[in-house]
């Protein structure tokens, strides 16, 4: 049998940078249920901003298109977040997520990927050009001694 | 995001507070270059105090200041790095690109 999430949540939204503080928010108060450290909650938010930003300044370059976010928790503290588009897509995955490699000009870093693997476990993107990116992200939150009643 | 600009004998200071993601990271790199060109600095000071949440495009911003100061010979200094933002300038590496204080 499967393991089943412990909780989940998923978020639709149009890919308007308006609505990437809204979104590293929501994950950060859903996050929050694992009572994870200031900093563990600090790198979710990180993360959760450099995917989004890149679906909506790299998967919807000229349009405006739907991005998904799901967030789930596994058994054994396990935090995995996804962020999903259906826009562009990336010609070669193994070049984005290289260190300052970016198409975005000034305005953007290259750092994005970096940022992410820093900041999580485990990193997986999976695109096809045309249908779009979904950028897979675990991290395992340190387990916290529980107050005993 | 806020920028606060200050210039004293082409001394140049940016203050910014608030969001440096890359909504916010926008309007900063506007107010960047409008405040260099009419300053001309001999020096460039990025004061990121105010700074609740930066990501990559906080990178971008600190790269394109070195830009332009090394174009106009000058020096940059970023300072007063908040622990969230300062974390992602070390996963980036960028403090051996920059001074940081």
């Amino acid at each position: 049998m499967r393991t089943k999430a412990v909780n989940e949540v998923t978020m639709a939204f149009l890919s308007r940078s308006c609505n990437e503080s809204f979104i590293r928010s929501a994950a950060a108060c859903f996050a929050a249920q694992m009572d994870p450290t200031l900093n563990e909650l600090e790198d979710i938010k990180t993360a959760v901003s450099e995917a989004v930003t890149n679906a909506i300044v790299h998967g919807y370059p000229d349009t405006v298109g739907q991005v998904v976010v799901k967030l789930r928790i596994w058994p054994d503290n396990v935090l995995e977040l996804t962020v999903r588009d259906h826009g562009r897509g990336i010609p070669d995955v193994e070049k984005a997520r290289q260190p300052m490699f970016t198409t975005g000009g000034e305005e953007r870093s290259g750092m994005g990927f970096t940022i992410m693997e820093s900041f999580m476990d485990r990193v997986t993107v999976r695109s096809s050009l045309g249908r779009g990116t979904t950028v897979a992200m675990r991290k395992r939150l340190t387990p916290r001694l529980k107050t005993v009643k | 995001m806020e920028i606060q600009t200050k210039t004293v004998d082409r001394n140049l200071l940016l203050e910014l507070s608030g969001e440096l993601d890359h909504q916010g990271a926008r309007s900063a790199l506007r107010e960047l270059e409008l405040a260099v060109d009419a300053a001309l600095p001999h020096h460039l000071v990025l004061d990121l105090g105010g700074v609740t949440f930066m990501d990559s495009s906080g990178i971008a911003l600190i790269l394109r200041a070195q830009q332009r100061m090394r174009l106009l010979d000058g020096g940059l200094l970023v300072r007063n790095v908040p622990a969230q933002a300062r974390r992602v300038l070390d996963a980036a590496g960028i403090s051996r690109l920059v001074t940081i204080k």
